[in-house]
């Protein structure tokens, strides 16, 4: 599905030059849930960045589904990190939500319904009236996770969605990704800074080091069964991973027995 | 209330305006009292049947104002598409920049003695000063509008691979617009001046050309009478146009006071 290959980024030219990402080979599966963990400033946003055609990187190269990579491609969808400043202000919620449908060749009681059906899912169909900045920002932030649930692209790309929404909020959330990519089969980058989350919700997470970012480890969630929040949690495999997830977060090496 | 609070001014204004006239007695200075017998004189002794309005109202008004509002119109429409083109465009502003300040720099005016040469008298001429006069607050005010759209709303459209015409119709227009309006109504008072300079210089009809024919005539209390009524239609423009605004940009003043 996503082949990356060497991947790197360097802003700017001259003295002021910053290497955001330096060398990264990553490949996903159609299907798979990967999560991305990183300390703050490693080069997450530019990994997404890139993967989502909105910067062309300075070196590497990506494939999707065997198609380089230098426009945004068709059927990808983006929940940004920076909510607030990603919706709309002058459209409702509903219109947000709806706007990009268009394309999927629906018409405007489709684009409506669907809509409405995707902001039911972030338990928001109250607010579909409303405009965004009526909102708080954990639901501006449901909002725009509902605009990229209802546009059903093949690949979704989330940029710490759920760094703003409270913890009960944030537990419906990664419940309700889990249920969506089982029902449409969504490819899903996730990107957090929550330990506990990526392994939680990812088949896989990989961890990238301090900037520039490479890959300091690629771990296979082998947890059995639907995930659920309690008791997967208290899974002695999720606190082996959670563990292991958090050495290699820190710079530590990964333990020889954990390793895979 | 807020009304009455901030209007209380206007007669203590008049009031001292017309004692201060009427103790001076300069033929120059009529007090207000006798501008307002005039103005009614001139405008509204008709008969019945024109709602009291005089032939002078019928004849002259709706030209200037029809001018007035075509030239807005025109240059509104022109400014802003122009506007955006530009502001989107880096190549295309570059090349245009220095073209814009060259045009913003001559004064409109300055202009007249050109397009009569070349359009003659008439209703054109008038057209052509008022539009090259008041599309430049659009324009710039456009182009920079355009140009600061959040960039995150930009990538939006580009994920969502929203069409050219939703980014236009939906993305870009709607962020500009704030802009777009301050720049239109710096215009709309541009243009009342514009079309009585115009009149002024190269008309045989309108608002413009009565002040002249009076000031010809040494009829001061119809100059001044004239000089009222432009100020009064300045000010009517200006709060029809502020309440146009604040309906459609409602977003915009509730998004400012949320965040
Ligand atoms: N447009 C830019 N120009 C210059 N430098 C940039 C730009 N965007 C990001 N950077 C730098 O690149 C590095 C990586 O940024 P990036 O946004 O990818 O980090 P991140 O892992 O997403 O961080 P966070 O977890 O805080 O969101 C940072 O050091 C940042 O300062
Ligand atoms: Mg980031």
């Amino acid at each position: 599905m996503l082949e990356i290959s060497n991947l790197s980024h360097t802003y700017g030219s001259g003295p002021s030059a910053h290497t955001a990402l330096g060398g990264i080979d990553l490949s996903v599966a159609e299907g798979e849930l990967v999560c991305i963990v990183g300390p703050s400033g490693c080069g997450k946003s530019t990994l997404l960045r890139s993967v989502a055609g909105l910067i062309t990187p300075t070196g590497g190269r990506i494939l999707l589904k065997g198609v380089p990579v230098n426009q945004t491609p068709d059927d990808l969808a983006v929940v940004f990190q920076d909510y607030s400043r990603s919706l709309f202000p002058w459209m409702s919620v509903a219109d947000n939500v709806s706007l990009p449908l268009r394309r999927r060749g629906q018409d405007k009681r489709q684009r409506r319904e669907s809509a409405m059906d995707a902001l039911e899912q972030v338990g928001l169909a109250d607010a579909a009236a409303k405009y965004p900045w009526q909102l708080s920002g954990g639901m501006q932030q449901r909002v725009s996770i509902a605009r990229a649930l209802a546009y059903r692209p093949s690949l979704l790309l989330m940029d710490e969605p759920f760094g703003s929404v409270d913890a009960q909020t944030r537990e419906d959330l990664e419940d309700l990704t889990l249920r969506v990519r089982g029902h449409h089969n969504m490819t899903i980058l996730l990107i957090t800074h929550d330990i506990d989350e990526s392994v939680y919700v990812g088949d896989r997470v990989v961890v990238l080091s301090k900037s520039p970012g490479g890959i300091a480890g690629d771990l296979r969630v082998g947890l059995p069964g639907p995930r659920d929040q309690i008791t997967t949690r208290e899974h002695p495999e999720f606190v082996r991973l959670r563990a292991e997830v958090g050495r290699l977060v820190r710079g530590m090496r990964s333990h020889p027995a954990a390793a895979s | 209330m807020r009304v009455i609070a901030r209007l209380w001014l206007v007669p203590v204004v008049v009031l001292l305006w017309e004692l201060v006239t009427r103790l001076s007695d300069s033929g120059f200075f009529p007090p207000p009292s006798v501008i307002a017998v005039t103005m009614r004189e001139m405008w509204l002794t008709g008969p019945a049947s024109q709602l009291w309005l005089t032939d002078l109202v019928l004849e002259n008004f709706p030209p200037s104002l029809a001018r007035l509002f075509a030239g807005w119109a025109l240059a509104g429409v022109a400014g802003i598409a122009l506007g955006i083109m530009i502001g989107r465009s880096r190549a295309l502003s570059r090349f245009v920049d220095p073209l814009i300040h060259f045009g913003r720099a001559i004064p409109p005016p300055m202009l007249l003695p050109f397009f009569i040469a070349v359009l003659s008298l008439g209703a054109q001429t008038q057209l052509a000063t008022i539009v090259f006069g008041v599309i430049w607050p659009v324009l710039l005010n456009t182009i920079d509008g355009a140009r600061a759209v959040d960039r995150q709303h930009i990538e939006t459209a580009r994920v969502f691979r929203l069409s050219r015409s939703q980014r236009l119709w939906r993305v870009i227009l709607p962020s500009a617009l704030p802009k777009i309006f301050a720049g239109l109504r710096l215009s709309l008072s541009l243009a009342l001046i514009l079309m009585v300079i115009s009149e002024l210089v190269a008309s045989t009809s309108g608002i413009g050309y009565q002040l002249l024919r009076a000031q010809r005539d040494f009829d001061l209390p119809a100059v001044w009478g004239t000089i009222v009524l432009l100020g009064v239609l300045g000010y009517l423009l200006n709060s029809v146009f502020l309440a146009a605004e604040r309906r459609v940009l409602s977003w915009h003043r509730a998004a400012k006071q949320t965040t």
